[in-house]
């Protein structure tokens, strides 16, 4: 999968494993106004549906949904605005 | 609290017509013997059967010997997967099947796939809409032995484009099975199709019985032990006075068909604009015009699917979910993974012959103020 661009080495990481839908999502949406425009924050979620919410989500609040990864799995996230 | 229960999931088994309570009560009485012998009572039951099995077939345009009733609607699925495919095994061993179909369809199709066949999804746009370049292209590869298509989602409602499916599959000669569950008895089913699947308590009928059509020339082989009962396509003696009922039933749906979804239509669309206007960060999904004329769902962001029910069910509501913490798997619903639309907090509602316009408003009066509180005990508000 694609890498995080514009510089963000290594992205800060929310680890949401063990947690049910929708815990992911919303520990996603306290986390991401934490971090600068621009910034992508990976969420490490093993429950199946943040496969599905998290982009939509991303979609819903006009944020970008950058990547999935394997391990974890993670999902990228970008904050926008 | 104390407010007579409201009950919207007729997607999952709609309340009993009354055609369907006098035909199975009559029934009884009288259709009880083996149809299969040869003596008075038998002869009785036989006239039954027939009887039920003509006007089925009527009602859905086909000839009697085409449709033979079945012990469920998953039975009737089965039946239209394994031996869709067993007919034309001299084909190939593909199946082509869209992304949203039944889970009845989709268990067939993992014994398919077990057994050395191969299976191809085909994907749905975010209304849930079938791909039909996709589509046209699966179904034209070498080596496809049938097509399945469900006719109208369950889940979300969208209409699938039957009939451009099915010139597709004609184009490629291949055979193309319909699950019209939530169709039959509801709206009319476009034409072009090889097998068909129905599900009686979907239409008012007795839960326990399914329609499975194989229309003349199809190449279909029974994939179960053999049995010379219903044309040797399902074994074993059918549910007569169940039957009986579903065929009657079946009859008094079709005819109310029309003037039931111009009835409940706008209580659909209702529901999709208030919802969307009085719940904030809601996601009212699936197509808003091609669609079934009594089936609605919306997922609500940062809520508990399980929970939302719950406290549905406290109110009196009774509705159904695709969210995962709501499913035996704890997987989210494919047919919402499928469409990439938020699966949590989702709520369908289905309505039928005896819901009222009171009924939907007292659901919209409702909803908000149980998203909400459900909202404030997770301290989710302003998210």
């Amino acid at each position: 999968m694609t890498g995080p661009a514009r510089g963000d080495a290594s992205p800060q990481v929310l680890d949401c494993r063990g947690q049910r839908c929708p815990l992911p999502v919303i520990k996603l949406a306290r986390q991401l106004p934490e971090l600068p425009v621009g910034a992508v924050l990976r969420v490490l979620a093993d429950d199946p549906a943040a496969a599905v919410d998290i982009p939509a989500w991303c979609r819903m609040r006009g944020h970008e949904f950058v990547a999935t990864h394997p391990e974890g799995p993670g999902y990228e996230v970008r904050r926008l605005h | 609290m104390s407010a007579s229960p409201v009950y919207l999931d007729a997607a999952s088994a709609a309340p009993p017509h009354p055609v369907a309570r006098q035909a199975l009560l009559a029934a009884l009485d009288d259709g009880w013997a083996d149809p299969a012998r040869l003596y008075g009572q038998a002869r009785r039951a036989r006239q039954l059967l027939d009887a039920a099995r003509e006007a089925a077939a009527a009602t859905l345009g086909v000839r009697a010997d085409e449709l033979s009733f079945t012990p469920s609607g998953t039975a009737a699925a089965h039946s239209a997967v394994l031996g869709g495919l067993a007919g034309r095994r001299r084909a190939g061993g593909t199946l082509v099947h869209s992304a949203i179909e039944h889970s009845a369809v989709l268990h067939a199709t993992e014994r398919h796939v077990a057994g050395g066949g191969t299976a191809v999804a085909v994907p749905v746009d975010r209304l849930g809409r079938l791909d039909p370049a996709a589509w046209s292209a699966a179904v034209g590869a070498p080596g496809v032995a049938l097509a399945a298509l469900i006719g109208a989602s369950h889940e979300v409602g969208t209409v699938q484009p039957v009939a451009e499916a099915a010139a597709a599959c004609a184009a490629a000669g291949v055979p193309l099975y319909v699950d019209a569950a939530q169709l039959v008895g509801r709206a009319p089913v476009p034409a072009g199709w090889s097998v068909l699947t129905a599900s009686a308590h979907k239409w008012g009928g007795p839960p326990g019985v399914g329609l499975l059509v194989v229309r003349k020339g199809t190449r279909w082989e029974s994939p179960w032990p053999a049995d010379e009962r219903e044309s040797g396509r399902t074994p074993g003696v059918v549910n007569l006075p169940a039957v009986v009922a579903a065929a009657a039933s079946l009859r008094a749906a079709a005819a109310e068909a029309a003037a039931e979804a111009a009835r409940l239509a706008p209580l659909v669309d209702r529901i999709r604009a208030r919802v969307a206007a009085e719940v904030p960060d809601v996601e009212v999904v699936g197509d808003p015009v091609h669609r079934l004329p009594h089936l609605v769902t919306f997922s609500c962001l940062y809520v508990d699917g399980e929970a939302l029910l719950h406290a549905l069910d406290r109110r009196g509501f009774a509705v159904s979910s695709g969210s995962s913490c709501t499913s035996s798997t704890l997987r989210p619903s494919h047919v919402l993974e499928a469409m990439g639309v938020l699966s949590h907090g989702n709520v369908r509602v289905s309505l039928h012959r005896e819901t009222t316009e009171d009924d939907v408003e007292r659901f919209l009066a409702e909803l908000p103020g149980i998203v909400a509180d459900l909202r404030a005990e997770a301290g989710v508000v302003g998210l």
